[in-house]
């Protein structure tokens, strides 16, 4: 089934504040299994010339993954959620992000498109402060695998 | 810092990502997803297995930058081009990630080429790092 293609354009402003914790950016690094001591250390943090302890590079997937499925879950959308894959994911680094960095994200639907019987849908989402200090561009392509073709 | 050069070859990294691995990124990163913890549920979409998060193995791509400790990485991109199937066993699934300079930009930065591959193929498309010295 086709996505919705007037949700192109579309702009979706920030719903909440992200409050980045230590304890959060601490157990990120672990997950990724890289305890750098910037991420877990104030004053090995400090000594490098952050605020306060950094976060890793992909941290910010947690703020932007909370903005996407607040887009594909609009049943106006028309995207099955369970044959939703990541197609690709970038980030751009404005400035670091830092522990006590309270996030607000703006996401905008870039395109809509079809090919193949696969759906694609790409989010552009900026993150920056509340007080508006941009931190990180992101962009994700979304791939909806065509059902059709599967069974057939 | 010695010269850096078109072609180097950045230190590589081996790691495998077991079931226990998912649950904990899953918690860390809050992607719930079922596909990357529920067997059936992944089976019943049509995937062989339980799979890695894409952004998990993105995120150890990115280790192979940050551990070369040359600069921040300020620009980072990547295709999910091939899932990472997670068995349901302690040896789970083995992932090799390697880098090497690129191109080194005209604002000084330095363009990393990445590398992610699972049983021999590239998991990852167009990985590309940029680094700020």
């Amino acid at each position: 089934m086709a996505l919705e293609q007037s949700f192109v354009g579309r702009e979706y402003p920030p719903e909440s504040v992200y409050e980045v914790g230590r304890e959060k950016i601490r157990e990120f690094a672990e997950a990724i299994g890289d305890p750098r001591p910037e991420y877990l250390d104030v004053e090995a943090a400090k000594a490098l010339g952050y605020a306060d302890v950094v976060a890793p590079p992909t941290f910010t997937t947690i703020v932007n993954l909370a903005s996407i499925n607040r887009i594909v879950n609009d049943p106006e959308l028309g995207l099955d959620y369970s044959r939703m894959v990541h197609g690709d994911q970038s980030f751009t680094h404005h400035s670091p992000v830092v522990a006590g960095d309270r996030l607000a994200v703006t996401t905008v639907v870039e395109s809509v498109s079809r090919r193949a019987g696969n759906d694609f849908i790409t989010l552009k989402a900026e993150i920056r402060t509340e007080s508006g200090e941009p931190r990180v561009t992101t962009r994700a392509l979304l791939v909806v695998r065509d059902a059709e073709q599967e069974q057939a | 810092m010695s010269e850096i050069a078109v072609g180097d070859v950045l230190p590589e990294l081996r790691v495998r990502i077991t079931r226990a691995d998912l649950v904990r990124y899953a918690g860390a990163a809050l992607d719930f997803n079922p596909i990357h913890w529920n067997e059936a549920f992944a089976k019943g979409v049509g995937l062989p297995d339980v799979i890695a998060h894409g952004m998990l193995t993105m995120a150890l791509a990115g280790r192979v930058v940050t551990g070369w400790g040359v600069g921040a990485l300020v620009d980072y991109q990547a295709r999910f081009t091939r899932p990472v199937v997670v068995p349901n066993d302690d040896t789970g699934a083995l992932v090799e990630l390697s880098g090497k300079v690129g191109a080194i930009l005209e604002d000084g930065t330095i363009r990393v080429d990445l590398s992610a591959k699972f049983d021999g193929r590239a998991v990852l498309g167009k990985a590309i790092a940029i680094v700020r010295p």
